[in-house]
């Protein structure tokens, strides 16, 4: 028998080097930079999808679906604040910067946000006078660039949120690039135009717990102990991280797990620092609990938030409330199917496009080209956004109705079980069909 | 004169006075005794007044400064004027770490040293040292201008953007992409006008100025790091 009709092993791709691993290793050959994009982590971690909700059955009475009460409003703030946050969903709209996004998508933000009763927060780079005007509640985000932050904007504020760190790159500063540096962006932020623009990875002015005590106390007198004060940091020691805001004086801790998505940073810090949001909220809850504050201080998680089934099992997990970034962009037009062709000829399709910080957002979004950007219309897009905060209510709502609680906040870890073992171990709720998970106390394992 | 014994009345009580003074008050001329060291002491205030801290301060004294002149009779903590967007701070003693930080305007002066990180991230504020300052000064300094009368530490105006830095002394090294540029006439008719301002009887002849090369501006093979 010939060569030519000999049996031929068929061709393998190595599960180590995989067609993408071995493009990403060509492409940093060609080029001699990482790869810079937006968005959270892409790969597949333990979520909330790996979590069911139990419902009401013998042993527990649902409550109606409609018709009963179940309420969702939430107070943030509560421990210090003369005046808490005071909302009519749990479930708010994160930090996210204009720089980063259009000002028509931050103020479609707003108006959304506004709408639904909820806050929402402008990012590095400052407050810009569509975003206040269009939110009825706005936190009001300190960072460590201090990128246009003034203390005329820190009294317009609802709420200040101290950004220590964010789950898509822990321990990192943020990127802007030059071509969404335009001459405002430029201007709120003391910068030349077009230069690729770092933020800093820590504050300027303190560097500790200890020291962030006093910034806090700072930050209070400033605004006259009105203003609640967040502190948000990224999905890494989620239990020293939140003991340590809560010494620091915090009245709400927010977190943010590794799929929390950015405006910008390197490939390898999205998809390689920081912990699931699934297993940081038990582990920021114990910290609450150890020191007597659960509920007290509120916790805010973020991080991969699509559905209000995410939400109730956020909550039941012991979370007071969540927050929504790249699902509002989503839902303001990011990533829609009607710009494919300009999507492919970028090189990409649409659901996969990730290069935010190139500012070609076909759909308006993160960019700062006056072109793209009027594609968005705020009103417009301030509807789709309520709509979508309407609907993760309602769903969230009818999950705490089937489980029989009168409030959202009522849901608890009794009401979860877990599908996998990762999942089990990580939310420290039972793998399903078992009374058991990992690490469970008192099992010896 | 309006005399307050921090000690006896509390931050708050000052902070909340000193505050509530509008534009055309006409109780411009404040004294704070007994300050032993407290932190953020006269932070926030946003009118044309006179504040004299008789004594130490603690962190963040006169932080995030609107208008008032803050004057310390004594040592500053870290963050002394701190974001500070116009007005003047005068610390007659030494400065802790990150005097002036992220400042947007006005004029801070310090009259002994200033140590680590002295107008890191500055945003436009006029910073005058009549001593040294430490490592990491004017570290990713935006806009503005800080002059060292002394010596300035390691590091000196790293990453920096469009700050203009100038020192009489030595500088032990100087940061990424920070360069010693040519003291051109406008630099010294403003180096004059700065020491002018901060009471410094000192020749600009002898100071050498320093700002970014501008090599960092772009992200490429070269400064990926």
């Amino acid at each position: 028998m010939d060569d030519q009709h000999n049996p031929r092993t068929v061709p393998a791709y190595s599960a180590t080097f995989t067609p993408a691993v071995m493009a990403e290793i060509r492409r940093a050959a060609a080029t001699g930079i990482y790869d810079i994009r937006g968005g959270g982590a892409k790969r597949r971690v333990p979520h909330f999808d790996d979590l069911v909700m139990l419902g009401a059955s013998m042993s527990r009475y649902p409550l109606e679906g409609y018709r009963e009460r179940c309420d969702t409003n939430v107070t943030l703030g509560t421990r210090f604040a003369k005046r808490p946050v005071e909302l009519a969903i749990p479930i708010t709209i994160a930090g996210m910067s204009f720089g980063a996004l259009s000002a028509q998508a931050k103020e479609a933000l707003g108006r959304g946000a506004s709408a639904a009763g909820t806050s929402t927060t402008t990012g590095d780079g400052g407050m810009t006078p569509e975003e206040r005007g269009q939110s009825k509640t706005l936190v009001y985000q300190y960072l460590p660039s201090r990128y246009g932050m003034t203390p005329d904007d820190l009294r317009k504020a609802d709420a200040i949120e101290v950004v220590v760190g964010q789950g898509a790159k822990p321990g990192g500063g943020g990127m802007l690039l030059g071509q969404k540096i335009s001459p405002r962006v430029a201007e709120m932020r003391d910068l030349p135009e077009g230069i690729d623009q770092r933020s800093a990875c820590r504050h300027p002015d303190w560097t500790g717990p200890d020291d962030l005590e006093i910034k806090i106390l700072e930050l209070r007198e400033i605004t006259g102990w009105e203003k609640p004060i967040y502190v948000k940091v990224g999905g890494a020691r989620p239990y020293f991280d939140t003991t340590l805001a809560v010494k620091a004086g915090a009245d709400v801790v927010v977190l943010d797990g590794m799929q929390g998505g950015t405006a910008a940073t390197q490939e390898v810090f999205i998809e390689h620092v920081g912990q699931p949001t699934l297993a940081c909220i038990p582990e920021a809850v114990r910290a609450l609990q150890d020191q007597g504050l659960h509920r007290a201080v509120q916790l805010v998680v973020s991080g991969g938030i699509r559905t209000g089934a995410d939400v109730a099992k956020a909550l039941a997990l012991g979370a007071d409330a969540v927050s929504i970034g790249t699902a509002a962009m989503v839902a303001l037009g990011d990533n829609d199917p009607k710009w494919e062709e300009e999507y492919r000829q970028m090189g990409t399709t649409a659901g996969a496009y990730d290069d935010w910080q190139e500012g070609r957002d076909p759909a308006g979004i993160s960019t700062q080209d006056p072109a793209l950007a009027a594609r968005l219309d705020p009103v417009e897009g301030g509807r789709r956004l309520r709509n979508y905060l309407k609907v993760l209510t309602l769903e969230c709502q009818t999950l705490a109705r089937a489980c029989g609680k009168s409030h959202v906040l009522h849901l608890e870890p009794e009401d979860l079980a877990a599908l996998t073992l990762e999942a089990a171990a990580m939310a420290k709720v039972p793998l399903a069909g078992t009374d058991w998970w990992p690490g469970k106390p008192g099992t010896g394992g | 004169m309006q005399r307050f014994d921090l000690q006896a009345e509390g931050l708050r009580a000052l902070n909340a006075a000193l505050q509530a003074q509008a534009d055309q008050t006409n109780e411009t001329a404040w004294e704070v005794t007994n300050p032993r060291g407290a932190h953020a002491i006269a932070a926030g205030l946003d009118a044309p007044i006179a504040v004299t801290v008789q004594g130490s301060a603690g962190y963040y004294c006169a932080g995030m400064n609107q208008q008032a002149t803050v004057h310390v009779d004594g040592n500053a903590g870290p963050g002394v004027a701190e974001n500070m967007m116009s007005g003047t701070v005068i610390v007659e003693g030494d400065a802790s770490q990150y005097a002036g930080a992220s400042g947007h305007g006005g004029l801070l002066v310090v009259r002994g040293n200033a140590s680590s990180r002295c107008g890191i991230s500055m945003k436009g504020i006029d910073i005058v040292v009549q001593g040294n300052v430490g490592h990491m000064s004017a570290f990713m300094a935006q806009k503005g201008a800080l002059v060292v009368c002394g010596d300035a530490g390691d590091a000196l105006g790293d990453s920096i953007y469009e700050a203009r830095l100038y020192v009489r002394g030595s500088v032990k090294s100087l940061g990424a992409d920070c360069v010693e540029k040519e003291m051109r006439a406008e630099h010294h008719a403003q180096l004059a006008e700065l020491l002018r301002r901060a009471g410094i009887d000192a020749d600009p002849g002898q100071f050498r100025r320093y700002g970014s090369a501008r090599r960092l501006y772009h992200f490429d093979i070269d400064n990926a790091y």
